[in-house]
């Protein structure tokens, strides 16, 4: 098999403000052929910085050191892209490697047309007429599975939807025929059900285009999903490479072992929720009867359009109950009205109609003076923890912050010996207290957030996504410590989440929302052992498992019931 | 759902001291190359701008308005002798004085000018943008309508209706100043009004909200701080404008008089039949002066600009493999870490649900 991109000692060091950074430390790698090679590491590992210099992307700061030998696709000519100078890199760019990128909203340029620039490419290598190029882009579009392509061609990005648009970014990536794409994060900003349609489209690419795909991602479900062989980096180095049965089947480097470990699976957490559920059952048997911190019924709410517009309709008509002590999991895609809901609970957007009550509390028109009071028993975890703190307060104080505003401490340094319980409850240590936000990792930040939000000991926690802004397994270690703080202090919660299997660790309820609406409700056994709702089975068949040999039985299922439902194309 | 970029964040932070951390000294330590020189020769002149206006009674031979000296009148329009090095003007003052003297109105003026229209710009900024309403719309509307007259234009005006007419000291100071900072106080309204806006959408800000935190407290502690970061940008531009105003408003007409203190734009407007007759001293030199004063703090402003974009920034190239890898987010056991978890050891353990349930 002829080699695509043979990577030889690579090393890549950045010019920072702290002096000089190294990212990648002596990488070799090589992708064949027609084949898929995964890198998988978290944040930081320096896998994204490893795959952009195939492309000679790196910022000015970077200094390289080894080779990066790219072939063309014909196999006659070979270029070494760390030495190449930017004239050379440009005609190497998109004719023998190009890039699909994360975001496609922000990769594609809004002011012009996806035909426009599709054929940029086209122009920029060849000397091709326009009616030529536009013919090109019309029949790229048709390869991706774009409908119509005749007439979308000359369409906006913004006409198209998110797994459209991606297909329209790895259009214009293989436009020239490339012998190796570059797909970094390429399904990370898309919902899982969209996610399942671009991976099977990037396999098509394997299989009938016969292209190599460096595939970058931190999910090892579309690893297993999609790659032939994967390369696990971890501080700047291989640490592990295999074809990928072998490496889910056997893992060999304890690395690779932990961060398989820390991937959530579906049905984990069943054993502790039933027993939970028992518990609650007992209870109710015994007379006591439990008062609802959170009953909505036929909840609804709407953003106001311009004048003279109807406006957006983002919950319909959703009716629901938390009871104390219970974690409710809210599960939906983006748009699907969960964090909607998430905020009304909390007093930040209001309700249109229907009735909401919290802790007691009617919503619909509710005057801010007198829901003032019961804030202190909400609490809120967001989900980006790096912008939910103050850049300018320490920790402590960020934390004493709500100890003040409701009156417990008079001042922060007064409220120093609560913080300092709080911290170490969410396992920081106190020492952290001093610190500011940005000299803290992205979990240990999201524990200090658990601690603000539960600085009050509130009756509710409302938890926005609070780990999808975190790595695998700084996220399973977060999850954790959230189950054992509930178990602690015993306060129900609404966890929000895009993630069925993250949801299914922690929730004892689980409600699935589509388009605003509440399609399906239940224990995590009913609701993901047998789901009734034909969208929450598309949802729970397009999750794609950590492991090959289950992943490609899945696909089977997903794909029959895409045909049943006659599902469209993203 | 992003990836963040941990590695940066999770670098042990460099500790620097209270000098360290003073907006122009952090900069001054930050910047290399061709960026340090710019920055350098801004400060330097800026200081010595500083420095004259400070200490322009001993540096100055004679006074402002001084006229004669022991020997008698100076006179008229003399050329540049040891006793007046840069010669005399056509109203026969000392123009080597004269320039040392107008440091100190031009200094005067600045201060009093950017005090004004930063403290009223970023208390409107903040109530409008946090606010909103119609208020916010009344103030803009107000704010763009400053913005469409020709700012010397307004000074003019302004100055007619602060002044009335009178030209002392402190009174042709504050009609200066003032007019100057009615043109200003836009600038930093608009500035701080963005800010605030965009910070007002921040999650910080709304968990503060949720906590139940009131207004005031939410503006001026959360909002007011973050909002402010551009400002010492601003602060050196505006400065170096501010001296060009009020030496145009010399210029024309509307400034200081020459016996209540010495302001380069008049002599500049006395200077103009000169020019023609080939007596150069007497524009020369207080041209000079405006030219280096706003050359010093432009450079500085605009090197703080660069400095403040981590994209625009200079840094110094590194050597292959050099430099130590960051700790990833990923297991990153810190020595205060492994504390915690001893401790958590020692504890009789109740909650180990997640690892057994498997």
């Amino acid at each position: 098999m002829s080699r695509v991109v043979d990577i030889k000692d690579l090393s890549i060091s950045f010019a920072t403000d702290a002096g000089a950074v190294k990212a990648v430390d002596g990488v070799s790698l090589s992708v064949n052929r027609g084949e898929v090679l995964a890198i998988v590491g978290e944040s930081g590992s320096g896998k994204t910085v490893t795959a952009k210099t195939i492309l000679g992307l790196l910022p000015e700061t970077a200094t390289t050191g080894g080779a990066v030998l790219l072939s063309n696709r014909a196999g006659t000519s070979v270029s070494d892209v760390v030495s190449l100078s930017k004239k050379q890199l440009r005609a190497v760019r998109g004719a023998d490697v190009s890039m699909v990128f994360q975001e496609p909203s922000t990769a594609l340029n809004p002011v012009y047309t996806v035909g426009w620039q599709i054929a940029e490419g086209l122009r920029a290598h060849g000397k091709l007429s326009r009616a030529e190029a536009k013919r090109e882009a019309i029949e790229i579009l048709r390869k991706v599975g774009i409908p119509e392509p005749e007439v979308r061609v000359n369409y906006y990005p913004h006409q198209f939807s998110g797994g459209q648009k991606q297909r329209v970014v790895i259009a214009s990536a293989l436009v020239l025929n490339p012998g190796l794409i570059v797909a970094d994060e390429p399904t990370t900003a898309l919902d899982v059900t969209v996610q399942a349609e671009i991976l099977e489209l990037l396999r098509r690419l394997r299989d009938e285009f016969d292209t190599a795909i460096v595939l970058i991602t931190h999910n090892m479900g579309v690893v297993a999903d999609l790659a032939d062989r994967v390369a696990v980096m971890y501080q700047g180095k291989v640490v592990e490479e295999a074809d990928a049965k072998t490496l889910f089947a056997h893992p060999q480097n304890d690395y690779t072992k932990r961060l398989l470990d820390s991937v959530p699976r579906i049905g984990q957490g069943r054993a502790r929720t039933e027993e939970r559920q028992r518990v609650r059952a007992e209870r109710a048997s015994g007379g006591v009867v439990d008062v609802p911190v959170v009953e909505a019924t036929n909840l609804t709410i709407e953003y106001a359009a311009r004048f003279g517009r109807k406006g957006f309709r983002a919950v319909d008509d959703v009716s629901f109950r938390i009871g104390p002590g219970e974690v409710l999991g809210l599960v939906g895609e983006s748009g699907s009205g969960k964090t909607t809901i998430g905020r009304a609970i909390g007093g930040l957007t209001r309700i249109t109609s229907g009735s909401l009550k919290v802790l007691g509390f009617e919503m619909l028109d509710f005057a801010e003076r007198r829901f003032k009071p019961l804030r202190a028993d909400i609490g809120f975890v967001f989900q980006d923890p790096a912008a939910s703190f103050n850049p300018l307060l320490t920790i402590a104080d960020a934390v004493a912050e709500p100890l003040v505003i409701h009156g417990r401490a008079k001042n922060p340094a007064q409220a120093r010996k609560r913080v300092d319980e709080l911290l170490e409850a969410v396992q920081l240590p106190k020492s952290y207290g001093d610190r500011f936000p940005h000299e803290l990792s992205g979990g240990q930040r999201q524990r200090a957030s658990l601690a603000r939000g539960l600085a009050l000991e509130p009756k509710l926690l409302i938890a926005d996504e609070p780990t999808s802004a975190l790595d695998v397994s700084v996220q399973a270690r977060v999850l954790e410590l959230f189950a054992e703080l509930q178990l602690e202090f015993g306060f129900a919660a609404l966890f929000i989440s895009h993630d069925l299997a993250v949801v299914d660790l922690l929730a004892d309820r689980i409600a699935v929302l589509y388009h605003g609406r509440l399609v399906e409700e239940g224990t995590g056994a009913e609701v993901l052992g047998d789901p009734r709702d034909p969208y929450t089975r598309r949802l729970l068949a397009s999750l794609p498992v950590p492991d090959p040999v289950e992943q490609a039985a899945r696909r089977t299922v997903l794909a029959r019931i895409q045909a049943e439902a006659g599902a469209n194309p993203a | 759902m992003s990836t963040t970029t941990e590695a940066v964040a999770t670098l042990p932070p460099r500790k620097s001291g209270f000098f360290g951390r003073l907006p122009v000294l952090k900069q001054l330590r930050q910047s290399v190359g061709l960026q340090r020189g710019m920055l350098i020769t801004g400060l330097v002149v800026t200081a010595i701008f500083v420095l004259v206006a400070i200490f322009a009674p001993l540096i100055a031979p004679y006074g402002f308005a001084q006229l004669r000296g022991p020997d008698g009148p100076f006179g008229a329009q003399q050329p540049p002798s040891p006793e007046h090095i840069m010669g005399t003007t056509v109203g026969g003052y000392d123009v080597y004085s004269r320039v040392i003297w107008g440091a100190q109105t031009a200094i005067l003026v600045i201060i009093i000018a950017v005090i004004f229209s930063i403290f009223i710009g970023i208390l409107l900024g903040l109530i409008s943008g946090y606010i909103g309403g119609w208020l916010d719309r009344v103030l803009v509307v107000i704010g763009d309508a400053i913005y469409a007259f020709p700012s010397l234009l307004l000074a003019i005006v302004l100055s007619i209706v602060i002044s009335g007419g009178q030209s002392s000291l402190w009174g042709g100071i504050f009609a200066a100043a003032l007019s100057i900072t009615v043109v200003y106080i836009p600038q930093y309204y608009r500035v701080i009004r963005a800010e605030t806006i965009r910070i007002k959408a921040e999650p910080y800000v709304e968990s503060a909200k949720m906590l139940g935190a009131s207004t005031p407290r939410i503006m001026f502690r959360h909002v007011l701080r973050n909002a402010t970061r551009t400002l010492p940008i601003i602060f050196t531009l505006n400065s170096s404008e501010a001296i060009l105003t009020l030496a145009g408003l010399g210029f024309l007409g509307f400034g200081i008089e020459p016996t209540a203190a010495a302001e380069w734009g008049y002599d500049l407007n006395k200077a103009l039949s000169d020019v023609t007759s080939g007596i150069w001293w007497t524009a020369l030199y207080p041209g000079l002066a405006i030219v280096l004063a706003v050359l010093g703090i432009t450079l500085v402003g605009e090197s703080l600009n660069d400095l403040a974009d981590p994209r625009l920034r200079g840094r110094k190239r590194v050597k292959a493999k050099s430099g130590a890898m960051s700790a990833t987010s990923v297991d990153a056991p810190l020595p205060s870490d492994l504390d915690i978890l001893d401790e958590n050891a020692t504890a009789p353990s109740s909650t180990d649900g997640l690892e057994n349930s498997k």
